[in-house]
């Protein structure tokens, strides 16, 4: 078919993508102050996927692998796949390159509610260990009612809901800046520490609720994949096309929000990687959503996962936050990309 | 049999005057009509109102007998064809994606060889197959204008809605763009409403001519009947020569003088 033709080549980026993904992953379990072969690491996954299967391995390196180093892998491959796949639609249902989670302020919701729980001790979700997580969901999830509310005084569309989205980004700020004035020098460095980002908090039971919220949100955002491609021809002509735009926005506003925040709560601030995942994948796979979707979340994955495994084992046992790595890593990637492709991908 | 029927449509922006008041008009099968008028008497509005973009305040707008707020989005989408105004897209992609974006009524997720073959064939119909790969934000105005009048038959409607669709195109491209809409007309039975500033043009291609001032309709009626002198000074504020010598009417304006 000519289609298929046409689409072959995203379809190959996808599947080495998809491939590297897998031995990166393999690759960055190995990695750490205890160092493990990849034959090991291989083994002891197979062993513990498929209790059948015996090998002669030591107690050791299986807990490290099972217990500390794969939740960890897979928290940082999760986490990387649903951010770009958040930042991928929200820049689809605003129309601009540069919206993000961050930009429209649900990270620095996230941030205050962190905030609150370490400051103030109190908090309106969770208890225990899981103020700070609850509270961060909680003001995240809150920060999509304002921008949504504030951009339908003047109807709902593209900028207002950006303009929005930055009132309530600034608003947050302040009000964690204000929290960090008042905050004592031990709280002071939770919440540095928090805002910084780090994926420590990886355990299995929050890995399953993580990955339960990224296929959620994947297969019901992959479902808009034409609405989000009739939109870029801007809102006239997705009406035209039979598209509720209004249905649309909202639906998928909730969801990329819905993602982010069940990420953020549990690894701190990370950003950058919702901003520059979909550009790369755009600059290899083009702007169809059925494909610039998924591709961006293997970007997105991969990205984080490197970013991470360099984080924690550059000059171990130091760790290094994983937002400042996912920048050093991700700049120059975009950089090149951007300078030596031809096409316009975007206004 | 009428395909679209308007009743004392009135429309207004949210704050101000109205933008149409009492518009009544009727659309047969295999009629081009023309929508003139100075910038802000209506044309795209009136566009935008049987599109559903915008939502009159008053009258109804009956497509194949029905009300258009009553249909379901991609019901109407396969019944309404619409070619905005050129402008560059958010996101760009090549010409074959642009123009497989009109059968968005159609499909669920995946497609099938039939959405295929549309598209390859109104590529060949518009001679833009070399152009197949090429990222829309790329072309030239021409080829733009081509790709989305293309995107807008992909959807197989029955009636198409054009907003100024010479307004950036050279000589030759005008008169490519307006026969190639012609001819979809007449061959596959639609009916068009098209906003257009060129009077000339209108009068070339038009079966009929809806003339707007300030949101109502002035006149309306075929091409020499609408284009005289008087009309065009009492609504463009315009003295014009009117040549007729190929049997149809050539606007030259004159000069300005104040509109009635």
């Amino acid at each position: 078919m000519y289609m298929f033709g046409l689409n072959v080549k995203k379809i190959i980026f996808m599947v080495i993508a998809a491939i590297l993904l897998i031995f990166l992953a393999i690759w960055a379990t190995a990695q750490g102050v205890v160092s493990l072969s990849l034959r090991d690491v291989f083994n002891i996954i197979l062993s513990k996927i498929f209790p059948f299967v015996k090998f002669e391995i030591p107690r050791l390196p299986q807990i490290i692998v099972w217990n500390l180093r794969l939740p960890r892998v897979l928290l940082a491959i999760i986490a990387g796949a649903g951010l770009a796949l958040a930042g991928t639609v929200m820049q689809a249902i605003m129309r601009n390159p540069l919206v993000s989670p961050f930009t429209i302020g649900t990270s620095s919701a996230a941030g205050f509610g962190a905030s609150v729980a370490i400051v103030l001790g109190v908090g309106i979700a969770g208890t225990g260990k899981y103020l700070i997580i609850g509270n961060a969901f909680f003001f995240a999830m809150l920060s999509v009612l304002l921008v949504y509310g504030i951009a339908r005084i003047r109807g709902v569309s593209a900028e207002t809901l950006i303009l929005a989205g930055i009132v309530v980004m600034y608003f947050f700020s302040a009000l964690t800046s204000l929290l960090q004035y008042l905050a004592t020098k031990e709280q002071l460095k939770g919440v540095v520490h928090w805002l910084f980002g780090n994926l420590a908090l990886a355990r299995w039971e929050n890995l399953s609720i993580i990955f339960m919220m990224f296929l959620l949100s994947f297969l019901l955002t992959m479902k808009y994949a034409w609405d989000f491609n009739a939109l870029a021809a801007g809102d006239e002509v997705a009406i035209s096309l039979g598209v509720n735009i209004r249905q649309v926005r909202l639906i998928s506003l909730v969801l990329a929000t819905l993602i982010t925040a069940t990420i953020v709560c549990f690894t701190g601030i990370i950003g950058f990687v919702c901003l520059v995942a979909p550009h790369i994948t755009r600059m290899l796979v083009g702007n169809d959503h059925r494909f610039l979707l998924p591709g961006s979340c293997l970007v997105g994955a991969i990205l984080l996962l490197v970013a991470d495994t360099i984080g924690r084992t550059i000059i171990q046992p130091v760790e290094i936050p994983i937002g400042i790595i996912t920048s050093f890593i991700g700049v120059p990637m975009f950089l090149y990309l951007l300078l030596t492709k031809k096409k316009k991908y975007w206004q | 049999m009428m395909k679209i029927q308007l009743k004392n449509i009135q429309f207004s922006y949210d704050h101000g005057s109205n933008a149409l008041e009492d518009v009544s008009l009727e659309v047969k099968k295999r009629e081009l009509v023309s929508i003139v008028g100075p910038n802000g008497s209506g044309k795209s509005t009136l566009l935008k109102c049987i599109n559903r973009i915008l939502k009159p305040r008053r009258g109804s707008i009956l497509v194949n007998g029905k009300e258009v707020w009553k249909f379901q989005l991609k019901e109407l989408a396969r019944i309404l064809g619409y070619v905005p105004q050129v402008s560059n897209h958010f996101l760009s992609s090549c010409v074959f994606d642009t123009v497989l974006l009109g059968r968005r009524p159609y499909i669920n997720w995946r497609l099938n060889k039939r959405d295929e073959d549309v598209v390859l064939n109104l590529l060949k119909l518009m001679n833009l197959e070399g152009l197949m790969l090429r990222q829309f934000n790329e072309l030239s105005g021409g080829e733009q204008q081509k790709v989305i009048i293309a995107r807008a038959l992909a959807q197989e409607p029955q009636i198409l809605l054009i907003d100024e669709p010479t307004s950036n195109l050279d000589l030759k491209h005008q008169i490519e763009i307006l026969t190639l809409i012609l001819s979809a007309i007449k061959e596959k039975g639609l009916s068009a409403i098209m906003a257009i500033h060129d009077l000339s043009l209108a009068a070339r291609f038009s079966d009929r001519i809806v003339l707007l001032k300030e949101g109502r309709i002035y006149t309306e009626g075929e091409p020499n009947k609408v284009l005289t002198k008087k009309n065009l000074k009492e609504v463009y504020g315009v003295e014009v020569d009117i040549n007729y010598d190929s049997g149809i009417p050539h606007i030259i304006p004159l000069f300005s003088v104040e509109a009635s």
